[in-house]
């Protein structure tokens, strides 16, 4: 085998190696133990997601849990029986108080679902990048969870919506989740995603030489939607219950610090990410409810957990912007692969972009200069 | 009277906002970068403002400006500095984190309910009753709207410092050539930014006195919808947007019906959208200042 075939092989199987050992575990867990597990697998599907747009465009979003809660409340209220519908949501409209899916149909749905309203989104929104992208989908963020909280004709509005079968499993969480590190690892070796990767590295470059960066920004943009719409629907299949405010601040930030704690720019480092720090969120949670380990019981204070990843995160962006894995794909520094000098976690040496010319550096170094040149080039003073 | 009363409502939140978005927009001015923890400067100086309910009044507001502007200059120190050099993108969603993370910390400290601040609540009487009362805040807020952004003004537009400011907004690299000596400037932006958040704080716990973990970021969020709608770029749209966001809510909030009102957040959030879609610049910028578009 040569070192470009075994590299493409541990690309691949590295991640799905650590879905496959969550699982392994997991299926020795006791059956609440059991519950974070799942609830690890389904996080680390988010992030994977998240990863598919944020990590090969080098573009921010906000607005990718949004995708996440309309899969889970699709989900959700498709399988919850009529009856139930009826009397928990009377307002809903006719075609959402009918057909009872199953498990399966409602998970393909949520997905979906997932993928046409991020194709909405999308084609309004992939012409911006830097500041203005991160502004506008975290206003698609605040619509969704402002209507999705208000509107009784298309779910439960700000009650919960409770009594959905739970159905979703550990393997069913680890089939969603390796799915998702398959369809990531699929979409990276396509032409698309090399020619979106380009853009990010250098947009002008890339446009040069023909690129359609809002083409391609799209599709991964879509295909990122898909993962968080069938992320949601595994979401609310393995809680049994979903309340709007579930899908909303919280899971954006803490997926996002994720992402950026493993390493945003590679499959290896989304997927290490939200299981590593998925597992602790998952402790940490359990201890502001009082928890025992190594015979000690003791209760951390309720929003610690936050501040522990508002810390990570912040930590993360600072000292290793490149992420636990420098954005290199398992085992990829052994089996020769060229370390990549583009290392911002979020958006790539094409600068702010957007509203805002290049910030120039107070201390900027060659490649600061170097990049503000080619911004100013790019954007002609009025 | 009714409708002088909304009207006079709307410009006294338009005001406020006004005010947040100077905070804002000082230390973008000169950093390009935004600072979303800029909220929680202005919750720590409400709480701090709680914290201090049994000092003479005056005393407590002193105390709330030297609370903002430290807190202001702390965040520009452990955040701001070491991440100087990074994307205006990274600024952002390292703020976006340390918001997170203190609005946690507000949490465990002072719990969810929330805790009343009363103080100068005589503000709260009504100048003239009626359908629509006007409160003596009201005309307060918009009286120290008008001082301090005049104030800012000749700042900005009559001393050496605000020329410097000025400088470092239009180019930090060439004000550098010439002279100016960037830190001092950027500290100045920083304490000026936590001054105006103090005066945001005192504001605005007069007029909601219920100070909530995330009282700031409310404020915050608002206002900064209406940098993004006036223009990032420049000090004064930014301030117009703040004002426009802040009197245009307050007058749909007094005649949209209940169930309606619920989705003014949407509405507002999808105009930003489309402004930024269709003019990224603000939709106060001259034409032709749009700027480059994948």
């Amino acid at each position: 085998m040569t070192r470009s075939t075994l590299r493409l092989a541990a690309e691949l199987l590295g991640p799905l190696a650590v879905v496959g050992l969550v699982a392994l575990v997991a299926a020795h867990l006791s059956t609440s133990d059991q519950t974070d597990a799942i609830n690890v697998l389904v996080i680390a599907t988010i992030v994977i997601g998240l990863y598919v747009f944020i990590g090969n465009s080098g573009v921010i979003s906000f607005g990718q849990i949004s995708f996440a809660a309309v899969g889970a409340f699709a989900a959700g209220i498709y399988t919850t029986p009529v009856t139930t519908r009826q009397t928990t949501m009377p307002h809903l409209f006719g075609i959402l108080a009918r057909p009872v899916l199953t498990n399966v149909e409602s998970i393909l749905l949520a997905a979906g679902l997932g993928a046409l309203f991020a194709l909405l989104v999308g084609l309004a929104l992939m012409r911006l990048s830097g500041l203005a992208a991160g502004i506008a989908t975290f206003a698609v963020l605040e619509i969704t969870y402002n209507i999705l909280a208000n509107w009784d004709k298309i779910g439960p509005g700000p009650t919960t919506l409770a009594s959905v079968p739970v159905t979703t499993g550990v393997g069913q969480a680890t089939v969603g989740c390796a799915a998702a590190v398959v369809i990531a690892f699929v979409y990276q070796r396509s032409r698309s995603s090399r020619l979106l990767r380009a853009s990010r590295a250098d947009a002008l470059a890339a446009r040069g030489i023909g690129v359609s960066i809002v083409r391609h920004r799209l599709g991964a943009f879509v295909l990122s939607g898909a993962i968080c719409g069938l992320a949601g629907a595994l979401y609310v299949h393995a809680l049994g219950s979903i309340n709007v405010t579930e899908v909303y601040l919280t899971l954006t930030f803490s997926t996002l610090a994720m992402l950026v704690v493993g390493g945003s720019q590679s499959l290896w480092g989304a997927t290490l990410g939200g299981i590593v720090l998925g597992i602790l969120s998952s402790f940490l949670t359990n201890a502001e409810n009082g928890t025992t380990v190594f015979g000690l019981s003791f209760t951390l204070p309720n929003g610690l957990n936050s501040i522990i990843f508002a810390v990570l995160f912040v930590g993360a962006l600072m000292l290793f912007p490149r992420g636990l894995t420098r954005n290199r794909e398992f085992l990829a520094k052994w089996l020769g692969e060229r370390p990549s000098r583009s290392g911002a976690a979020l958006s790539g040496p094409e600068g702010p972009g957007g509203v805002v010319p290049a910030a120039a550096g107070h201390d900027g170094g060659p490649e600061t200069a170097a990049r503000s040149r080619a911004t100013t080039a790019a954007e002609p003073k009025p | 009277m009714t409708v002088v009363g909304y009207l006079v409502n709307a410009i006294s939140l338009g005001a406020l906002y006004a005010l947040i978005a100077v905070s804002v927009g000082l230390v973008f001015g000169v950093l390009r970068q935004i600072n979303l923890a800029q909220g929680e400067v202005i919750t720590f100086g409400a709480y701090s403002l709680w914290l201090m309910r049994s000092l003479p009044t005056w005393l407590a507001i002193v105390l709330c400006f030297a609370v903002c502007i430290a807190a202001s200059l702390l965040l520009q120190v452990a955040v701001f500095r070491p991440l100087r050099g990074a994307s205006a993108l990274t600024t952002l969603v390292a703020t976006f984190g340390v918001s997170y993370g203190l609005e946690a910390l507000w949490l465990i400290i002072f719990g969810p309910s929330g805790n009343t601040v009363s103080m100068l609540t005589s503000l709260n009487n009504t100048v003239v009753g009626g359908a629509v009362a006007l409160r003596w805040i009201t005309l307060v807020e918009i009286g120290a709207a008008v001082v301090l952004l005049g104030g800012l003004l000749l700042l900005l537009f009559r001393t050496s410092l605000g020329m410097r400011m000025r400088a470092v907004a239009e180019d930090l690299r060439a004000a550098r050539l010439v002279g100016v000596r960037i830190g001092q400037v950027v500290t100045w932006a920083f304490v000026l930014s936590g001054a105006s958040a103090a005066v945001v704080a005192v504001l605005a716990t007069v007029q909601t006195p219920l100070v909530t973990p995330t009282f700031g970021l409310n404020l915050i969020i608002f206002a900064l919808v209406g940098v993004v709608l006036g223009g990032l770029d420049h000090l004064g749209r930014a301030t117009a947007g703040g004002f426009i966001v802040g009197f245009v809510n307050s007058l749909l909030g007094s005649i949209l019906p209940e169930q309606e009102l619920v989705f003014v957040t949407s509405l507002t959030f999808l105009f930003v959208v489309v402004v930024l879609v269709v003019r990224p610049a603000g939709l106060l910028a001259p034409r032709g200042a749009d700027v480059e578009r994948v």
